[in-house]
């Protein structure tokens, strides 16, 4: 199962986030790269959905769905930008 | 309230024997891959399989030395926690036994660590005492990558996300400490009989 | 255009399938009419839910394939081991209902303002969401040329074929088959590769923008290809559908 990019958790960001994010920018936490979320390597079929880095493959989101209710981690995030400014 | 999708079900499956199938659960067919990252590709020359106690090394093995312990066929039920669960699967590996009867070891829980980062923690209990095997085949072929191959842990009567792929060791701990989805909000234990799908179960 | 009103959050909705058009063997398009549609952005997409009567709940994502203004409609490509497109392309009937929300994506839209030529870059069903871009670039008057190379199996696998081939107007659709040709076929052959993308794609110094779209490894080697071209990285969007391999 070939991953996919952050276009496809556009529904769950909204979700999160109350607002559209695929176009947002974010920095890395490992190696600094900086992109549009989209643009994250995304990992859905696991127990939990798995956002990586594009350029240095570490996380730097998790989404948990535990009994209705999405955790989010965003740890991996060095900065995540304002929604609509991409 | 969502509407009922007229005509829609899930993948047709053979109907599980009553008792068979914890509840939650409904039986696949398939072999879903499930992962949260790249599938790793460790060349066996360096592949080697660790017991650790706190980090400290208590005995390796490289991929020769670990295929020339004895190995065991082992017939299981498995169970995801995504829900599905797949009847007498087959594989061959190593008993965690085997391994522990070789160090010197103490220690009340383990932390399974892999290739890719992956961790996943269990109590000593729970891979001791014929309960838990490092599987190297599936289904009578060298278990594939992406379903955790060279080795994964085996450990079927807990939820699968326990069975650790691309395992490369065990590190002994006296702390049940959680894992990568533990940390997420995954039960520390895992029953598939009493439903411990998240914390709070 | 200040972007798709977002009600604070997604709402789910039920919309009737009002029409179904087999495009090709494996793939359907299905026009739905939501109760409550702001309208969408062409490149967008829209989450589908089904339930079946256990509560079992599968949800998708399609992209939309009308252009903004025009009805909603999607379009489905049947996988054969999938759970859900088999039923939106083989079962689902009109006059059923279908959960949906959106619309959803900011990063993988084209606006007419921006008139950059146009680089499209289809894999399979990859083509829907460029499909979008091009009906409303038309249905604008927009006169940003553009380039579609649409890469297939065979020439029965290609989706939207007779309207795609009624371009003039500024449009060149090029189609690569990568696993079987009609006799006679003069178009191109294989996959995309570097040789390709330069014989087909708006050199760099154009200052081009590229929509490429369709199963990851496509996306990965198209993407890259155009990089390889001179494309900043940020010209090339990307939309990855995962899969198979693909064509």
């Amino acid at each position: 199962m070939e991953p996919l990019d952050g276009n496809a958790i556009g529904g769950l960001l909204i979700d999160v986030f109350g607002a559209e994010m695929t176009g947002v920018s974010g920095t890395c936490g490992y190696c600094g790269n900086t992109g549009p979320v989209a643009e994250l390597v995304v990992y859905r079929q696991a127990p939990g959905t798995v956002a990586r880095c594009r350029a240095c493959g570490n996380i730097v989101m998790v989404f948990v769905e535990v009994r209705g209710t999405t955790c989010v981690d965003l740890m991996g995030m060095a900065s995540l930008g304002q929604p609509g400014a991409a | 309230m969502s509407p009922i999708s007229r005509g829609f079900h899930r993948r047709r499956a053979p109907e599980g024997e009553a008792g068979r199938l914890p509840p939650g659960q409904y039986l696949t067919e398939g072999f879903p891959v499930l992962s949260a990252g790249p599938t790793p590709h460790t060349p066996l020359a360096n592949w080697t399989f660790s017991i650790t106690r706190s980090g400290a090394s208590k005995g390796s093995w490289s991929w020769q030395e670990f295929q020339a312990l004895p190995a065991e066929d082992v017939t299981a039920d498995i169970h995801c926690v995504t829900r599905w669960s797949k009847f007498d699967t087959g594989w061959r590996g190593v008993s965690v036994d085997t391994l522990l009867d070789r160090v010197e070891h103490d220690g009340r829980y383990v932390m399974a660590f892999c290739d890719g980062g992956y961790t996943t923690n269990l109590p000593l209990d729970d891979v001791t005492g014929g309960k838990a095997w490092v599987a190297f085949d599936y289904d009578g072929q060298a278990l594939a990558p992406e379903h955790g191959g060279p080795a994964r842990l085996l450990v079927p009567h807990l939820y699968f996300w326990k069975s650790a792929k691309w395992v490369r060791g065990l590190d002994l701990r006296d702390t049940d400490q959680p894992g990568f989805w533990e940390t997420y909000g995954y039960h520390m234990y895992g029953d598939p009989w009493r439903e411990q799908r998240y914390a709070g179960d | 255009m200040a972007g798709t009103a977002l009600r604070g959050r997604l709402t789910w909705q039920v919309a009737t399938v009002a029409a179904l058009t087999r495009e090709t063997a494996s793939v359907c398009t299905i026009v739905l009419e939501p109760p409550d549609w702001a309208g969408h952005r062409a490149g967008q997409h829209l989450d589908v839910r089904l339930t079946a009567e256990d509560g079992y709940r599968a949800e998708r994502s399609y992209s939309i394939a009308s252009a903004p203004g025009e009805r909603l409609a999607i379009t489905v490509e049947r996988l054969d081991d999938g759970e859900v497109s088999p039923y939106l392309t083989e079962d689902l009937q009109v006059g059923d209902e279908l959960e949906l929300r959106g619309p959803i994506g900011g990063y993988f839209v084209w606006e007419p303002g921006d008139d950059s030529p146009l680089t499209l870059l289809a894999g399979g069903s990859g083509v829907v969401p460029l499909r979008s871009i091009l009906r409303y670039r038309l249905r604008t008057g927009s006169a940003v040329p553009a380039r579609l190379l649409y890469s297939a199996r065979a020439l029965p696998d290609v989706i939207y074929r007779d309207e795609l081939g009624q371009h003039h107007d500024g449009v060149q659709v090029s189609y690569t088959l990568t696993r079987s040709q009609p006799p006679g076929w003069t178009g191109h052959t294989g996959r995309i590769n570097a040789d390709l993308l330069a014989n087909v794609a708006w050199p760099a110094e154009a200052n081009p923008v590229a929509y490429v779209c369709g199963p990851t490894s496509f996306v990965e080697t198209a993407a890259a290809g155009l990089v390889g071209l001179g494309y900043p990285p940020e010209r090339v969007k990307t939309e990855r559908f995962g899969g198979t391999g693909g064509p």
